[in-house]
């Protein structure tokens, strides 16, 4: 089926014309009134404004979340899990509209936010919800008198700068772990895709008490500095690339507070031979991890664009591949039947195209598509491409940098440490994946790729019970799982002498 | 700091901008970023405001303002020269030219081929 444009009278969710910045619990017009433009990529038409924050908005939201810290901070853990269970099933309420707002906004196959970034989303907050009530402090009893007491608090106000490439599931991965610790947010959502987390703001705003959460619209250079380089913020979490992850960090430094940064990678996909020793199931499983590298149109940190292939069957196997990739069904991201929709931007377009040209100068050969796609009707202001399989070699910029489109670098290796050597030349570490029926081939390979992740036999599963970030340039700490908390924690040690005696130092 | 041997130049209409953007912002300084979202994009910053490391490589300057990029990310882009345009866009980060509805693109031109693979 077709879901109706939002905006359209048969459409099932309608966008407001104009957003404002939630703050305090209210919706609030930029201080300066400057707003900007927000258009689908899935036609390249504006369907909404936004504003454009500058730092006295930041500031506003600041001091909401500042008047809201004490309170929520001293929320019973039950009672902030019970808010973040509603927060869920409002979400599951409302899964489908979200899903083709989600869609509308970014220019991802709305198959998918059905599937997958939606149901992701709201089980996250489910996930975060269980593990603060499960986590507990610890008690070491150092001697008979001395007893250290580890307690966990929350940090305070943090700010959260949100990527657009899964604008919801990526906000929740921040949100979710944040809320449950106890801290209260200043977020900002990215200029390219704002509109979709304000529409789910709108749907939970009356389930959180004021200022816990607040969101602030507007560029980087703007409120994103304003925000990140803020002495009122405890920590600062930011997903997006290397440039300004090194300016984060910097402000940062400045102010003497944490960081997480996720910055991307270049991730392997590794098919050994006996991926082929049988035609069943998994030889059909091992095509789709290969097809993987569509997903959300590359627009993914962990894309698995490198593709490394075992010498003694790569034949085969990419004959099979493309099949598989020729199948893939393109176009308008809200019908159902559509596996990769638009690119979120038009400046994310002319950058694949900037490599998929640069692969060409490179000797790269185009093994799939290698150009814009040119889906016709009112899809045409639209940002489409090609799924492109390029054929080359590592050492090539295609095999070095993320090009965050449908578009994965193929090439040949001879055995495991071959393998390992070319999956580890790389800046980053984020994903990987390992396709074998062997146990000690994935296992070896699994521990020796330097990645936060290695999928296994799978790939692009986003469980909020494992733990997600990168080794390398690829970024600092984690997210998703219990573990996660601790980014949104301090530490409280009560060193406690029940001794009566003098120490007689003094 | 270490000299380059590939080279980065820019278009007219990313000149134009360049000097748009020094008039509002004062002087400039470039990085050329990597990595998702926003990465292979160059960021353009009042030169005051990003530290340039031991370890970024200056390539050249372009409408008089200088460009970066990190020394480990210019050991793998040294076989192509850098070419800054610009287009329509709204590109994320905090490059001074995204609040005009405009965003710096490099494009490449492959001036040797790379040695292994």
């Amino acid at each position: 089926m077709i879901y109706a444009n939002p905006g359209s009278s048969d459409a099932i969710v309608s966008f407001k014309s104009q957003y404002g910045n939630f703050i305090g619990g209210e919706w609030k017009a930029p201080v300066d009134g400057e707003y900007f433009d927000n258009p689908t990529p899935v036609t390249g038409q504006t369907f909404c404004s936004i504003p454009r924050s500058k730092a006295a908005d930041i500031e506003l939201a600041l001091d909401a979340a500042h008047a809201a810290k004490d309170a929520w901070g001293k929320t019973p853990v039950a009672e902030r899990a019970v808010i973040l269970n509603r927060i869920a099933d409002r979400m599951e309420e409302n899964l489908e509209k979200i899903a083709v707002a989600e869609a509308w906004e970014n220019g991802k196959p709305v198959r998918e936010t059905l599937a997958a970034d939606i149901p992701l989303a709201i089980d996250h907050f489910r996930y975060f919800a269980g593990v603060i009530r499960a986590q507990e402090g610890t008690i070491g009893e150092l001697d008979n008198d001395t007893v250290a007491y580890h307690i966990h608090e929350p940090l305070g106000v943090v700010g959260q700068i949100i990527p657009w490439n899964f604008p919801i599931l990526m906000a929740t991965w921040k949100i979710a772990p944040a809320l449950a610790a106890g801290n209260c947010i200043v977020l900002k959502p990215a200029e390219q895709t704002p509109a979709s987390i304000l529409l789910l703001v709108e749907m939970i705003a009356d389930l959180l008490p004021a200022g816990v959460l607040n969101v602030v619209n507007g560029f980087g250079a703007e409120a994103g500095k304003a925000l990140a380089s803020n002495p009122r913020i405890a920590k600062v979490a930011f997903t997006g690339e290397t440039t300004t992850g090194r300016l984060i960090m910097q402000y940062a430094s400045e102010n003497i507070i944490p960081v997480t940064l996720e910055l991307g990678g270049k991730s392997p996909n590794v098919f050994f031979d006996d991926c082929f020793a049988a035609d069943d199931g998994f030889r059909e499983k091992s095509l789709e991890g290969f097809a993987m590298f569509a997903l959300n149109q590359g627009e993914v940190c962990t894309c698995p664009s490198r593709a490394l292939v075992q010498k003694s069957f790569y034949g085969d196997f990419m004959d099979a591949a493309l099949d598989r990739v020729g199948r893939i069904k393109t176009g308008n991201p809200l019908d159902t039947d559509t596996m990769v929709g638009a690119q979120a931007s038009r400046d994310q377009l002319e950058k694949i195209l900037a490599y998929l040209d640069i692969g060409r100068q490179e000797g790269a050969k185009v093994l799939a598509g290698g150009e814009q796609l040119e889906p016709g009707g009112d899809l045409s202001g639209g940002f489409y491409v090609q799924p492109t399989v390029f054929e080359g070699r590592n050492s090539m910029r295609i095999f070095q940098e993320e090009i965050f489109g449908p578009v994965v670098s193929v090439t040949d290796f001879s055995d495991m440490d071959n393998a390992l050597e070319i999956a580890n030349d790389t800046l980053y570490g984020l994903g990987a994946g390992v396709w074998s029926r062997s146990a000690h081939t994935t296992y070896r390979m699994g521990r020796g790729i330097q990645a936060g992740r290695v999928w296994t036999n799978c790939y692009h599963l986003y469980p909020a019970h494992a733990a997600f970030g990168g080794y390398k340039q690829s970024g600092i700490g984690r997210e998703n799982h219990q573990m996660m908390l601790a980014h949104y924690q301090q530490t409280k040690n009560l060193l406690v002498s029940y001794s009566q005696a003098p120490m007689g130092l003094f | 700091m270490t000299e380059a041997t590939s080279q980065v130049s820019a278009t007219p209409a990313a000149e134009a901008l360049i000097a748009e953007l020094r008039e509002r912002h004062g002087p400039l300084v470039f990085h050329q970023s990597g990595g998702c979202c926003d990465g292979s994009a160059p960021m353009c910053y009042p030169r005051d405001e990003f530290r340039i490391g031991a370890h970024d490589v200056y390539l050249g300057d372009i409408g008089g303002e200088p460009f970066y990029i990190g020394g480990a990310q210019y050991e793998r882009w040294a076989h192509t020269n850098l070419i800054i345009d610009v287009i329509e866009g709204r590109g994320s980060g905090f490059s001074l030219e995204a609040p005009e509805g405009k965003r710096f693109l490099t494009r490449s031109e492959v001036c040797s081929i790379p040695a292994s693979g």
